[in-house]
């Protein structure tokens, strides 16, 4: 059976040089734009969303599990960090932790049930598991059922960063997106992630190899749950409302989309998939039900011609690694 | 007590369209190795056949329920032939990641121009009314569905089971290259398998039409839920199938009588403790 990616792995220092050299240019880009004039509301929302695909990548493209409810994490950590900023009126760094570490507690919990069952299974059941949380969501009184948590206060940063002001929260979530990314990075190219990637290539021969693979599975759910949490948790700032879209399995679906798009297992493509999923969305929004059409289009394609994604493509087509 | 029966027959309901649900995901998933998520939306596309069916050619619920899976079958066989059959050979998330990306367009397509609310479906004159069973009150409508799905499954089951063309199936779904081998047009029945398996989901939509309302979005939750019932039950077996949806159905009508809360959610609450104590399923072989 051929695997969910089919990078030929290249030699790792040269593919190390690439990747920074590519992350130096990423990183430079992203910081110039509030000087360009381009919408900053826009950017710092698919920043978050790269941050999440990241996550979501980090799972899928890395550890073959293709988690269909990923959403589950970035509206529990948007919830509770929501709940948190405005009702018990807690600091933005408070909030944040708080709401990452709800999604952490999460992902202990269902990475626990869910990595019991293996390939399509698991994509079932993170799916089952993420409506189960939308029921609770929707009838908790905390979540204000399908009104959401509207009108959350941003507050300073540290007491000192005024989140209010779009500058400054453009380079805060700037700078939460590129630690989540770094973070990714290094458990790639970590041992640990080795070891990820022999599961994904051969489960069987890893066990035989004397590696307790649901372990490494689970602190792989773990790492990418707590990190899509923190990239909901950072939503809440630039959208000032936490609402049940973002735990619903349309949301899951998106996210499953952009890493298509951009090219499972590769380390840029989520961060290209999100921004051109989430400017398709801003552009087509007059166009009602259509962009579900469209994005339904899109995954057909990807699936039937496009299965490395863009930025898979681009990096076979240089022969370097992205 | 009247309303623990009434429950307890909701209940019949839902499990008949899980059942038939899961069946056909359990007869797809056998033969071409994918989860075909868009069941959810060839269900809905049955409802809707029933409906186009009636007000544009005149033909009502007994037409509906020969002509409407014919139809929705013969379009996910062409769905086969051409998109899924390109997936074989490749990692059974893709033909997740495909149907998904199929149920969103055929969603989509059906909310552009019927919305979001609920188009209203007759019952048929002759299953008008009622029957007093001395105990409850019993609606001939749902009687019958839940008679008539449990033949469907049975014969499902029968010619699966039981039969010749059943047999080539199960031998293909073992080993297809054998299958070929001695002469049995195994693409052909691949194609044949997927439009059965959709043209049962299709039959679960035109019952649930005149009781649901037939809506765009009418399958899209079902599906997940379907997907719990085939976690718990596994998809080895096709009585197993059949067995599951029904049981998980009166679970979830006792539910609504004794803690309504949860009758969303006990499904889901089921399928993770069943994992916690037989993590392959009760029925199932470990995949």
């Amino acid at each position: 059976m051929s695997t969910l990616t089919d990078d030929t792995l290249p030699v790792p220092p040269r593919a190390m040089r690439d990747e920074m050299v590519a992350f130096g240019i990423m990183a430079v880009l992203l910081a110039i734009v509030p000087l360009t004039g381009i919408y900053p509301f826009f950017v710092m929302q698919a920043l978050c969303f790269a941050l999440l695909a990241c996550a979501f990548n980090l799972l899928v493209g890395y550890g073959g599990l293709l988690s269909f409810g990923h959403a589950m994490f970035l509206g529990t950590a948007g919830y509770v960090s929501a709940h948190a900023l405005k009702v018990w009126a807690l600091p933005p760094e408070l909030g944040i932790i708080i709401g990452t570490a709800a999604a952490c507690g999460l992902a202990v919990i269902t990475g626990y049930i869910s990595i019991r069952r293996q390939g399509i299974y698991f994509s079932m059941i993170t799916l089952a598991l993420s409506q189960l949380l939308y029921f609770i969501y929707l009838q908790a009184p905390f979540t204000h059922g399908e009104d959401g948590i509207q009108g959350i206060p941003q507050g300073f940063l540290f007491g000192v960063f005024n989140l209010a002001k779009p500058t400054v929260l453009y380079y805060v979530v700037l700078g939460g997106f590129l630690g989540g990314f770094l973070l990714i990075y290094r458990t790639i190219n970590s041992p640990f992630g080795e070891v990820l990637k022999s599961i994904r290539e051969n489960e069987p021969r890893a066990i035989s190899l004397g590696y307790k693979t649901d372990q490494y599975k689970l602190l792989a759910f773990i790492l990418s749950g707590t990190l899509a949490g923190f990239a909901g948790s950072l939503k809440v700032f630039v959208a000032q409302n936490a609402s049940l879209t973002d735990v619903h399995w349309s949301m899951s679906g998106e996210i499953v989309l952009m890493t298509l798009v951009g090219g499972l297992g590769t380390v840029f493509g989520p961060v290209v998939g999100a921004f051109i999923i989430i400017a398709m969305q801003q552009y087509l929004a007059g166009y009602g039900q259509w962009v579900t059409v469209i994005q339904g289009v899109i995954f057909v394609a990807c699936v039937l011609t496009f299965r490395r994604g863009i930025i898979g493509e681009v990096a076979r087509l240089l022969r370097r690694s992205l | 007590m009247q309303a623990l029966y009434a429950q307890l027959l909701v209940g019949l309901i839902n499990g008949s369209f899980y059942a038939l649900l899961s069946l056909g995901l359990a007869v797809i998933f056998g033969m071409l190795n994918i989860i075909n998520f868009a069941h959810g939306a060839v269900y809905m596309m049955g409802a809707f056949c029933a409906y186009f069916l009636l007000n544009i050619a005149g033909l009502g619920y007994w037409w509906a329920l020969i002509i409407a899976p014919i139809v929705v079958g013969i379009f996910g066989m062409i769905l086969e032939r051409t998109m899924l059959q390109w997936l074989s050979g490749l990692d059974h998330v893709y033909g997740l990641l495909l149907t998904f990306g199929i149920a969103l367009i055929i969603q989509g397509i059906f909310q552009n121009y019927f919305g979001s609310s609920g188009l209203p479906y007759q019952i048929p004159d002759a299953l008008r009314g009622g029957m007093n069973l001395g105990f409850m009150f019993l609606p001939v409508y749902r009687g019958w569905v839940v008679v008539f799905s449990l033949v469907v499954c049975l014969a499902t089951w029968f010619l699966i089971e039981k039969t010749q063309l059943g047999a080539y199936l199960r031998a293909a779904t073992e080993n297809p290259t054998l299958v070929r081998a001695f002469g049995i047009n195994v693409p052909r029945m691949i194609t044949l398998t997927y439009g059965l398996g959709v043209g049962l989901a299709a039959l679960a939509g035109v019952l649930s039409a005149p009781i649901n309302q037939v809506r765009p979005l009418m399958g899209a939750d079902l599906i997940i839920v379907v997907f719990a019932v085939v976690v718990i039950g596994g998809m080895g077996s096709i009585m197993g199938s059949i067995i599951t949806g029904f049981a998980l159905g009166v679970i979830e009508g006792l539910t609504k009588y004794f803690y309504p809360e949860a009758s969303n959610t006990v499904v889901f609450v089921l399928m993770v403790l069943v994992l916690l104590v037989k993590p392959t399923g009760l029925t199932g072989r470990a995949a």
